[in-house]
């Protein structure tokens, strides 16, 4: 009895803290939906809490803009994550099935180089990086932004840890008695066990590579070739003043949405794979 | 004998299915970051487009980096990583115990979790784009305020050295304290249940609970997600640079080091982004092997921990 006062206070102000972020968090998105809605002259006169009746024209003015083709910008952003998280799964998956059911004299030697670039920043390799692409005429292409993505070391990690929990290696051997060769092993009964894992994985790498700035902005030159975050820095680099603010606001929120909608269907395993992803057991 | 033989057979499998990585490793990341270590020996940039070098001069764009401002722009990096970590890791913590623990029974704790992970998946361009038009002086920010009568001239948030760097702060704040609370989440709930029990018995509660209890025990994981998140500060680019396009606006002070670097390649500055980047490489190795250190399987570290921990509770419980 005693205790519980003190617990209904402690209740009242957690709800209360928690209310307050989540509004942050949301206020911003808010706004941003409310004057995408809105019309240029609208939006000079003030800011209003209500929706306006603008969106599809709105829309259409950012989809007919032939300086900043933010369509063409998510579909090259479509192709590059896509890929990239096809690739990245595959090939850590591969890596890590490699490292965890075999046995060479390599194998502690490959393992610990790759925990030791577990988290080593792409940046500071972009000099060389740069070069090289142009050296390999690759230079203003979208492929030296999806091949890289095969050797990540952060998701190799993920699904070493991931096949340590999940496939004993007596499955492996019961396959190779019935003549399953190595690769189809893999492909058939490895990767199909791995599944949670990957799924979560191709989440987390889409949205890295959707979201990534740095080394798209350096490869990538031509207009139609360009990114979703590239235009929006671009329209940042614009003459601001004389901008329709209502069509910036509509390039905002096409280009943030359709990672809102992905999270919002998977939110779920998104969160759990968060604490998957980092955390050791 | 005949399983010798045949586990060395397989032995070649495991170097075809390591090999892509590896492969591909080497080409995109290693022979990148041995060139990039070459060329901080040599003399090389264009000047309009006049091509100068390469030429060999030692350690000179070392020597002439520590003369730049590169100090500085690291001090700046420093200086916007600690506005946004501070709140982050304390907010974090609050509210990782309050989702654990049971007693105070939050509700809506799915909706809560969804909505604070939620700014972490945000383009940070855009996001940051966004920001620069809701706090530009005739933004909606300054509408609201004005129109509840806070403030009587609208403010320049961007034009001031504050205002810059508060924003930019705020917004790492908003995008990782999420991140950062599922993570400490998932290691409260790691901690046994027993002790919490035994930890109530003795009449260890509220603030006792979480100094005494919580705070030792996630220690490995609070000092794991702090390193990661120097890292991730250190690499801190999409922010500032759309924020203030690429300027680092109000004179330069929210300049940081990835921006700087951004700003070498992009003139063509081979030389000065070579050296520079292999003083970021020498931070981030160091960092890396801290890690490398703490997510290790057979890390001494955190056995070593472990055992002193279990001792002194040991020796408390003798007590």
């Amino acid at each position: 009895m005693k205790s519980k006062k003190p617990n209904a206070l402690r209740s009242v102000v957690a709800h209360t803290v928690l209310v307050i972020l989540s509004f942050m968090c949301l206020f911003f998105f808010y706004i941003l939906i409310v004057n995408a809605t809105r019309s240029h002259a609208d939006l000079q006169k003030g800011f209003s809490a209500l929706p306006g009746k603008y969106f599809l024209t709105n829309l259409m003015k950012v989809a007919n803009d032939g300086t900043f083709p933010m369509f063409k910008g998510i579909l090259n952003s479509l192709i590059v994550s896509g890929c990239s998280a096809a690739l990245c799964t595959y090939f850590s998956s591969l890596t890590a099935y490699g490292l965890y059911a075999y046995d060479f004299k390599l194998k502690k030697v490959a393992f610990t180089f790759i925990m030791a670039i577990l988290v080593m920043p792409t940046q500071v390799t972009a000099m060389g990086f740069l070069r090289l692409i142009t050296n390999m005429g690759m230079y203003d292409s979208l492929l030296p932004l999806i091949i890289p993505s095969i050797a990540s070391p952060a998701v190799f990690y993920f699904m070493y840890s991931y096949l340590q929990s999940s496939l004993p290696l007596s499955l492996v051997e019961a396959a190779r008695i019935d003549g399953c060769g190595e690769f189809k092993i893999f492909n058939r009964i490895v990767l199909p066990i791995m599944k949670p894992a990957i799924a979560v994985q191709a989440i987390f790498t889409f949205v890295g590579s959707w979201n990534n700035y740095f080394v798209p902005a350096l490869v990538i030159q031509s207009k139609d070739k360009m990114t979703v975050p590239i235009l929006i820095a671009t329209l940042r680099g614009a003459d601001y003043m004389n901008f329709d603010s209502a069509k910036i606001y509509m390039m905002i929120m096409v280009a943030i949405v359709p990672i809102i909608i992905i999270y919002l269907l998977l939110s779920k395993y998104i969160i759990a794979g968060v604490t998957l992803g980092g955390v050791k057991e | 004998m005949r399983k010798k033989s045949k586990s060395i057979s397989y032995a070649k499998w495991g170097y075809v299915f390591i090999l892509p990585f590896f492969l591909c490793y080497f080409i995109f990341s290693l022979i990148p970051l041995l060139d990039t270590v070459r060329y901080s020996f040599f003399e090389y940039y264009r000047s309009g487009i006049k091509e100068v070098g390469p030429t060999f001069i030692g350690l000179q764009n070392y020597a002439s980096l520590l003369q730049s401002d590169m100090l500085k722009y690291g001090a700046n990096t420093l200086i916007l990583w600690v506005i946004g970590f501070i709140p982050q890791i304390l907010i974090a913590l609050l509210l990782a115990v309050w989702f654990t623990d049971v007693r105070l029974k939050i509700r809506g704790q799915q909706f809560f979790k969804v909505v604070i992970y939620l700014p972490n998946l945000i383009m940070a361009s855009a996001f940051a784009m966004l920001f620069f038009t809701i706090f530009s002086t005739n933004g909606p920010v300054n509408s609201i305020l004005m129109s509840m009568g806070i403030i009587k001239e609208r403010i320049d948030f961007l034009g001031s050295v504050l205002g810059t760097r508060s924003l930019i702060g705020f917004m790492n704040f908003l995008m990782w304290f999420g991140n950062t609370t599922i993570m400490l989440m998932a290691a409260i709930m790691g901690i046994s249940m027993d002790v919490f029990e035994a930890a109530e018995i003795d009449g260890c509660t509220g603030f006792k609970r979480f100094y005494y209890i919580i705070l030792p025990l996630i220690r490995p994981i609070l000092a794991y997600t702090l390193i990661t998140a120097i890292i991730g500060g250190l690499q801190m680019f999409d922010v500032p640079q759309i924020l203030t396009n690429g300027q680092g606006t109000p004179d330069r002070t929210s300049m940081t080091l990835i921006m700087f670097l951004n700003s070498h390649l992009k003139s063509k500055n081979y030389g000065m982004a070579g050296a520079l980047s292999v003083y970021l490489f020498i931070v981030s190795a160091i960092l890396c092997f801290i890690v490398y250190r703490m997510t290790n399987d057979n890390d001494p570290d955190g056995s070593k921990a472990a055992a002193k921990r279990r001792e002194k509770e040991e020796r408390r419980r003798r007590k």
